[in-house]
């Protein structure tokens, strides 16, 4: 069966395409170094239009008499002030620019003018290089590191030396654990159910913070700060899994880049990364599920708990509240042995 | 386009928001016959962002449980069937993944064509993002740049009887065609006009320089009849195209398959189907709880209705629906001492692993409960905009995972009586292999096939449930009912108000009731004869049911007392 894969990796190629949604203009060029939060690429989206009625400001009838009286053509750059049309006549009758704008049609008598655009940008994301470019679009980042992939993240891109305040995977991160010695800082902390500690975080400020697990009530905060908040582990009072703990502990005081970028719709996922002067593999973002590999188990009461998975099971399996499914046994703290839907396994590679 | 009519074997795949199901139907004897299922993940997202990697793992696991070639050494399928025996004859396709498609709707007046078209946008998986109506203050240019934010993927174009308003129309069209003016020509939005249709060949060939156009009949061809069915047929082709385009890998099989159309369109469908085999008193409904949406489709001799309540689903949408209801009234339903934060956070943790299961007891009661309201929620909006259904149905077929995998019936018959909350007398069946979808989409071309495939039973008859309408108070009796059974024999049961009781008719028996309703109780208020009495019950696999908890249903506002209602409700029910 298809497994989905959370990457806890210490040492991989990460390769991640950073694109618009429309064409623009590229910021970047192939080799480059860059950092989490370069630009790669940047838009201008239409967001405000005006429609000029030429035929009523001129005072004619047909909306083609109006048209031949238009001095200008779609495309054309206009500044405020600038003559559109003109009617010859006894008073000669003008319309002119009201502001600066560019002609996107003439039709039915009217001119309709593009007068505001809307900037939209792509980041790095991490501290990488480019190595290529995507047409008008954008390009792909790259770099050699460990990579931390998170389940939740708040949307927010920096980078900076990572702290770890958490001591074990379980504790729990408070306003208490902030001091102004961390400012600037990407902060590893473990769980956290207290607001204040997320605002504290942001006001001091944190260049990032990465968390173990937060309450849910924690959501909307953590959504309107502007720090990424990097939520390993999930929803609820979770440790931080063995894996990302014993990573993260290793990686203290190393240039880290947080990208809390997450869209459900699109698998975008928030990610950590830790650019490292070593040549890694890439990984594989898909697999099939074999006994031997890593897993981490989703479902109370053992969400977040990481295992091996020693045997799929044939045909179906009963939990204890009767649900029949495909199951793996599976192998948690040390020796102890669970049976868990595949449904709620994914491949920590 | 490819016809059914004469294929021998036929294939369907379901694509959904989680799971992808390959159901394979084929003639034996003479006879079509549902022959096998399989399921595979949905890879719609990433990291595949290409649904052909879900359907060919599906398409292989039925290879491997029917032992029948169906994708050769290129894995494509192998269509027309071959000599060997190799292939399917026919492909039919239907899909719910890929998200909610923007739609902007354009009308005159905001309570007669602007409100047809939001119900129209409410036969598919969409959610309205910006409207335009004659009453909108907002100066012409703001309301062309609040579309043009919205990003729309359809704009549907309504307004004016077929004699009436033609200005106000033309200036609609007029906007949209600025749109698509605006945009490149990839992000065009196709239009649907369904307005006057006397401007409908001018406004088609305006707008047809810029994007593609479909014409659909006046969906308020006067200013008292609204008929959104023929348009809701076309809407449904559109979307169909859309989502094909937007989702990797759908237009493959697009190109090879007779029927390429929305689950939720499908679905309704079939139900048009179900009521037209034979005359039917009250309508036929179809509900599938799914992971994106759900949808509530319902048909009777002269009418259809189909309302997809959008992100309103138990798993992919998971996490805008935890914006919508209160988390408390999920709480409410779960028989077990649990804190409402706890139930918040097993939500918000599902919500980031839609496909995961519950693994004990008490989070498949968070789960059944979150259905529970999610069904109810669904069913509030689907009585608003229908209110003539009376919630009252001939049969109720159900679909939807959560739903037919409950590990009982009888959880499943509960779910429905708490979260539907019918009235009257209402068959419910199960659609365990997700067989309604499939079956409409066939049935466009081919209505041999359902018709012999709903005769070999296909379908488990779950339970005949009974609701009566009664304003009594609690305790009282109403109903004294009299069980004559088809085999010989009779037995009598009280029924009082606030209980729910089974009757003594086993799976597969059938009996006849005779109905003595107290204190102005109604039977089934959609059927008044019933209230002498009901022939030809035959027990479902959680027999009948007589739910006389009143509607709506009444859960105490203190959380305590709430659960202690829905455990002696429960227990009344674990007999079934």
């Amino acid at each position: 069966m298809l497994a989905p894969v959370t990457h806890i990796l210490p040492l991989t190629v990460i390769r991640r395409s950073r694109t618009l949604p429309v064409p623009g203009r590229l910021e970047v060029r192939p080799g480059q170094k860059v950092n989490a939060s370069d630009v790669v690429a940047v838009a201008h989206i239409p967001s405000g239009h005006m429609s000029l009625d030429i035929r009523r400001s001129l005072g004619i009838p047909r909306a083609s008499d109006a048209e031949r009286c238009i001095i200008r053509h779609q495309g054309d750059r206009l500044e405020k002030g600038d003559i559109i049309a003109e009617a010859e006549g006894v008073f000669s009758r003008i319309v002119r620019a009201p502001v600066n704008g560019e002609i996107v049609s003439i039709s039915g008598g009217k001119v309709l003018l593009r007068v505001r655009t809307t900037e939209i940008d792509v980041r790095a994301g991490f501290n990488g290089m480019v190595s290529e470019l995507v047409s008008d679009f954008g390009a792909v980042i790259e770099t050699s590191g460990s990579l931390v992939q998170g389940v939740w993240g708040n949307g927010r891109v920096d980078s900076g030396l990572l702290f770890r305040v958490a001591q074990s995977p379980d504790d729990e991160f408070t306003r208490q654990h902030i001091d102004v010695s961390m400012r600037g800082a990407v902060v590893l902390g473990g769980h956290c159910s207290d607001p204040e500690a997320l605002r504290a975080a942001a006001e001091l400020p944190l260049r990032g913070l990465i968390l173990a697990s937060i309450t849910a009530d924690l959501v909307p905060v953590a959504s309107s700060l502007n720090i990424p908040i990097l939520v390993v582990d999930g929803f609820g009072r979770l440790p931080l899994n063995t894996c990302a703990f014993d990573l993260l502990k290793n990686s203290e005081k190393r240039d880290v880049s947080v990208n809390a970028t997450f869209n459900q719709a699109t698998g975008e996922r928030p990610e950590l990364v830790i650019p490292l002067p070593a040549d890694g593999q890439v990984a594989k973002d898909a697999d099939y599920f074999a006994p031997g590999q890593l897993v981490r188990i989703q479902g109370m009461p053992y969400t977040g708990k990481l295992g091996t998975i020693v045997q799929l099971r044939r045909g179906s399996f009963t939990l204890p509240n009767g649900l029949k499914v495909q199951a793996a046994d599976v192998n948690i703290d040390g020796d102890t042995r669970i049976t868990i839907p595949l449904a709620n396994l994914e491949v920590i590679e | 386009m490819t016809s059914l009519v004469d294929a021998e074997s036929v294939l369907a795949i379901d694509i959904g928001s989680i799971n992808t199901r390959a159901l394979l139907f084929d003639l034996v004897d003479g006879q079509y016959h549902f022959i096998s299922t399989s399921t595979a993940p949905t890879t719609a997202s990433a990291p595949f962002h290409d649904v052909s990697e879900g359907v060919h793992l599906a398409l292989q696991r039925l290879q491997e449980v029917t032992g029948r070639t169906l994708i050769d050494q290129e894995s494509r399928l192998i269509i027309p069937s071959q000599p060997d025996g190799d292939g399917v004859d026919r492909l039919a396709v239907t899909c719910s993944a890929g998200g909610d498609l923007n739609i902007v709707t354009m009308g005159l007046l905001s309570d007669v064509s602007l409100q047809s078209a939001q119900r129209l946008a409410a036969t598919t998986y969409s959610r309205i993002v910006e409207s335009i109506g004659l009453n909108d203050r907002r100066r012409p240019d703001a309301q062309l740049d609040a579309v043009l934010l919205a990003e729309p993927d359809i704009i549907i174009i309504s307004g004016g009887t077929d004699r009436g308003a033609t200005r106000s129309v033309y200036r609609l069209a007029e906007m949209a065609r600025q749109v698509c003016r605006i945009l490149p020509k990839e992000r065009r939005p196709r239009i649907l006009y369904c307005g006057n249709q006397a401007l409908a060949k001018r406004i088609k060939e305006s707008l047809e320089l810029d994007t593609r156009v479909s014409v659909a009949p006046n969906i308020r061809p006067t200013i008292d009849l609204e008929d959104i069915t023929p348009a809701s047929v076309q809407l449904a082709k559109l979307a169909a195209k859309v989502r094909a385009q937007k989702l990797g890998g759908l237009s493959q099989y697009a190109s090879i398959s007779s029927a390429v159309l929305p689950s939720a369109f499908a679905l309704g469908r079939m139900m048009r189907f179900m009521n037209g085999l034979s005359t039917l008193a009250k309508p036929t409904l179809g509900v599938d709880l799914g992971a994106g949406s759900t949808t509530l489709a319902a048909a009777s001799a002269d009418e259809s209705y189909l309302h997809v309540s959008s992100s309103l689903g138990v798993g992919t949408s998971l996490s805008k629906v935890l914006e919508q209801i209160d988390l408390e009234d999920v709480a409410r339903w779960v028989p077990y001492d649990l804190p409402v934060e706890e139930v918040r956070d097993y939500l918000y943790q599902k919500s980031l692993f839609p496909a995961s299961l519950p693994l004990t007891p008490e989070t498949l009661a968070i789960e059944q409960a979150l259905a529970r309201v999610v069904l109810n929620c669904a069913a509030q909006k689907f009585r608003e905009r229908y209110p003539a259904l009376q919630n009252s149905y001939e049969y109720i077929f159900i679909s939807g995972a959560a739903l037919v995998q409950a590990p009982t019936p009888a959880q499943t018959v509960k779910m429905i009586l708490d979260g539907l909350q019918p009235v009257g007398v209402n068959v419910l069946m199960l659609d365990p292999h997700g067989l309604s979808q499939a079956l409409g989409a066939i049935a466009s071309t081919n209505t041999l096939l359902p018709a012999q495939i709903l005769e070999t039973g296909a379908y488990t008859n779950l339970a005949t449930v009974i609701c009566p309408v009664s304003d009594a108070r609690p305790g009282t009796t109403i109903l004294r009912l009299k069980i004559i059974y088809e085999e010989g024999g009779d037995t009598q049961v009280e029924v009082k108000q606030g209980s729910i009781v089974k009757l003594p008719i086993r799976y597969g028996q059938t009996a006849s009731l005779q109905v003595e309703a107290l204190h102005g109780t109604i039977l089934d208020p959609a059927a008044p004869r019933l209230n002498r009495g009901v022939k030809n019950i035959v027990g479902g696999v959680s027999g009948v049911v007589v739910d006389a908890r009143g509607r709506p249903l009444a859960l105490p506002g203190d959380l305590a007392r709430s659960r202690e209602k829905v455990k002696i409700w429960s227990q009344s029910l674990d007999e079934l």
